[in-house]
């Protein structure tokens, strides 16, 4: 019985958000030359938290995998940056891109040993690594031990040897690294495989029981979610020019605020770590002078949103409106 | 030749000997109905079989192979395919994706691949009309349908069905009964866990009564329903349902 029908993959409302996005991509291309210099570090800085969120929720929000452990590879991206950078003399922005790639290759080892671990143990395991990368990277001395190192001027200039040149380098690896990331996973949840991570967010003894493989599955979310993670640090650390343990590895900055963002924003949609990203810089920016009143308003506002919109802004506005601008479902339409 | 044969089982929990030494077999397109009453261990004998949980002892042999030691998803590739009790809906996903996990990654198909097949099993569960609606926004008749469609879309050449008519009304059971009979006729062997012994008997050509984890009568169905074991053990000292 041959039924004809069409699948389809994208809605009007996701068609005008694609060309929206578009316009306000080029738009960001441009900062360099309409936005002021201290405005293109702050923008930069906005782009590596919506890289570290939207990464954060992909291994949360759909694969289950709880991390609080994500700065381990921040910090090892930021590491790898001066270690290429320093003792190879590869170019920062080519460090940058091969950090991501030892992120990845070291994460393969890493998560077999993680995935033993379910749930509250899992976080709890990555912390542990984190912790572990933090005590061994504090041992190299020609990094500078446990107070750290700073990127000598020579290997900055080599970026760009004009400094408007290369601050926008800078600027444009960066939001490079956060379209990447946010491509990255929309792909992925479009494609056979998002079928899966959705399925195994929602039961994973029926996912088991239907064929799919868990363990892949998680372990190539894992994998690259741990390369475009160190990717990340990588920039962080590059434009913040100096690296220590604590800063590389705090569990305070890449991972407690990045899941105060996803939380805020909306676990499990693609929108929601943008939402909450331009959310946590808009209370950073205007109350950051406050001192601790700063965080009290930050803990104050998660509290709310997690008793008033526990899916997040953009969970609850999805649920008020059935409005989603990056479509990942299928619908099927059968002619009349 | 049979397509299941089940030597043995037994599961433990504790104290508690969920399955004890349970013997299944089934010829290939035949159909078993398994009865007996609530935590009898009927729905743990479908963990062992479809491997969502593993055996303490015995063997399990499938389409001539030894699946004792395999892992659910790799029973569910060479073709038992199974529905939840309680149904286990993907929520987030739509009906039509549900089914879609079951033709593609059962049948270890790209998703270009699967669509047609899900459309196809869409058809045949009756869920065509709720293709796009989320599994989360079903009712629980739905959900159901959704466990057996989700099963039936991988292709499997064992189906096990666990307690799908409950709760349905008479001209949905006859309309489910149907269905199951169209799905065996396409060469499906089947299992079926079902307290609606009507049901059960428009479908199979054997019953097996489990209680207490083991298996206690099996044979041609209304023989086993009469035996006085059947109406004592699970229908009551008065043996009314004996005459169905």
């Amino acid at each position: 019985m041959a039924v004809s029908f069409a699948i389809q993959r994208s809605t009007r409302l996701s068609r005008v958000t694609a060309i929206v996005a578009l316009l306000l991509l080029a738009g960001l291309i441009a900062a360099p030359w309409w936005a002021g210099r201290a405005n293109v570090r702050l923008l930069g800085e906005v782009y590596s938290f919506v890289a570290l969120a939207t990464l954060w929720n992909l291994m949360a929000g759909y694969a289950g995998l709880v991390s609080v452990g994500q700065q381990a590879y921040v910090g090892f991206g930021g590491y790898m940056l001066f270690a290429l950078a320093m003792f190879l003399g590869i170019h920062p922005l080519a460090a940058i891109a091969i950090a991501g790639v030892a992120g990845a290759i070291i994460a393969l080892p890493i998560a077999p040993l993680l995935f033993r671990l379910q749930g509250a143990y899992f976080a709890i395991g990555t912390w542990v690594l984190a912790e572990v990368f933090r005590l061994s990277f504090a041992q190299v001395s020609s990094l500078g031990g446990g107070s750290g190192t700073s990127l000598p001027a020579a290997i900055v200039v080599n970026i760009a040897s004009d400094r408007g040149l290369r601050e926008a380098a800078i600027y444009w690896t960066a939001l490079t690294i956060a379209v990447a990331s946010i491509a990255f996973v929309v792909l992925l949840l479009r494609s056979r495989m998002g079928l899966a991570l959705t399925a195994l967010r929602d039961s994973e003894v029926a996912s088991e029981s239907l064929g799919i493989d868990i363990w892949r599955t998680k372990l190539v979310v894992y994998t690259a979610v741990a390369g475009f993670t160190s990717m990340t640090g990588a920039f962080i650390f590059l434009q913040k020019l100096r690296i220590s343990p604590d800063a590389a590895f705090s569990v305070n900055d890449w991972t407690a605020y990045v899941i105060f963002i996803a939380v805020i924003g909306g676990i499990g949609t693609i929108e929601g770590p943008i939402i909450g990203t331009i959310l946590f810089f808009l209370l950073r920016e205007t109350l950051a002078d406050l001192g601790t009143t700063y965080l009290i308003v930050l803990g104050a506002v998660a509290i709310l949103v997690m008793l008033r919109a526990p899916k997040g802004l953009w969970g609850y506005f999805v649920q008020r409106t059935g409005i989603t601008l990056v479509p990942v479902r299928r619908r099927v339409v059968f002619p009349e | 030749m049979s397509i299941l044969a089940a030597e043995g089982l037994s599961k433990r929990y504790g104290e508690l000997q969920v399955i004890d030494t349970v013997s299944l077999s089934l010829a290939r397109g035949d159909a078993l109905g398994i009865i007996g009453p609530n935590g009898a261990g009927k729905t743990t004998l479908f963990n062992l079989i479809a491997g969502t949980v593993k055996t303490d002892a015995g063997s399990i042999r499938f389409d001539g192979t030894d699946v004792t030691g395999m892992s659910a998803r790799a029973r569910c590739h060479r073709g038992i395919a199974r529905s939840f009790q309680i149904p286990h809906p993907f929520t987030g996903m739509t009906t039509y994706e549900n089914v879609l996990v079951g033709a593609a990654f059962g049948r270890g198909a790209s998703e270009r691949a699967s669509e047609a097949r899900a459309v196809e099993v869409l058809e045949i569960a009756g869920l065509k009309r709720k293709a796009n609606t989320l599994a989360g926004d079903l009712t629980l008749l739905e959900r159901k349908r959704l466990e057996m469609a989700r099963a039936l879309a991988s292709d499997p050449s064992l189906l096990l069905l666990d307690e799908i008519a409950g709760g349905l009304t008479e001209p949905e059971c006859v309309d489910l009964v149907a269905t199951i009979n169209g799905v065996r006729a396409s060469g499906v062997s089947i299992i079926w866990i079902e307290h609606v012994v009507h049901a059960l008997l428009a479908v199979v050509d054997r019953i097996a009564v489990i209680d207490f984890g083991r298996k206690i009568a099996e044979g041609e169905p209304r023989s086993v329903m009469a035996s006085p074991q059947v109406a004592e053990i699970y229908m009551g000292i008065d043996g009314e349902a004996a005459h169905v």
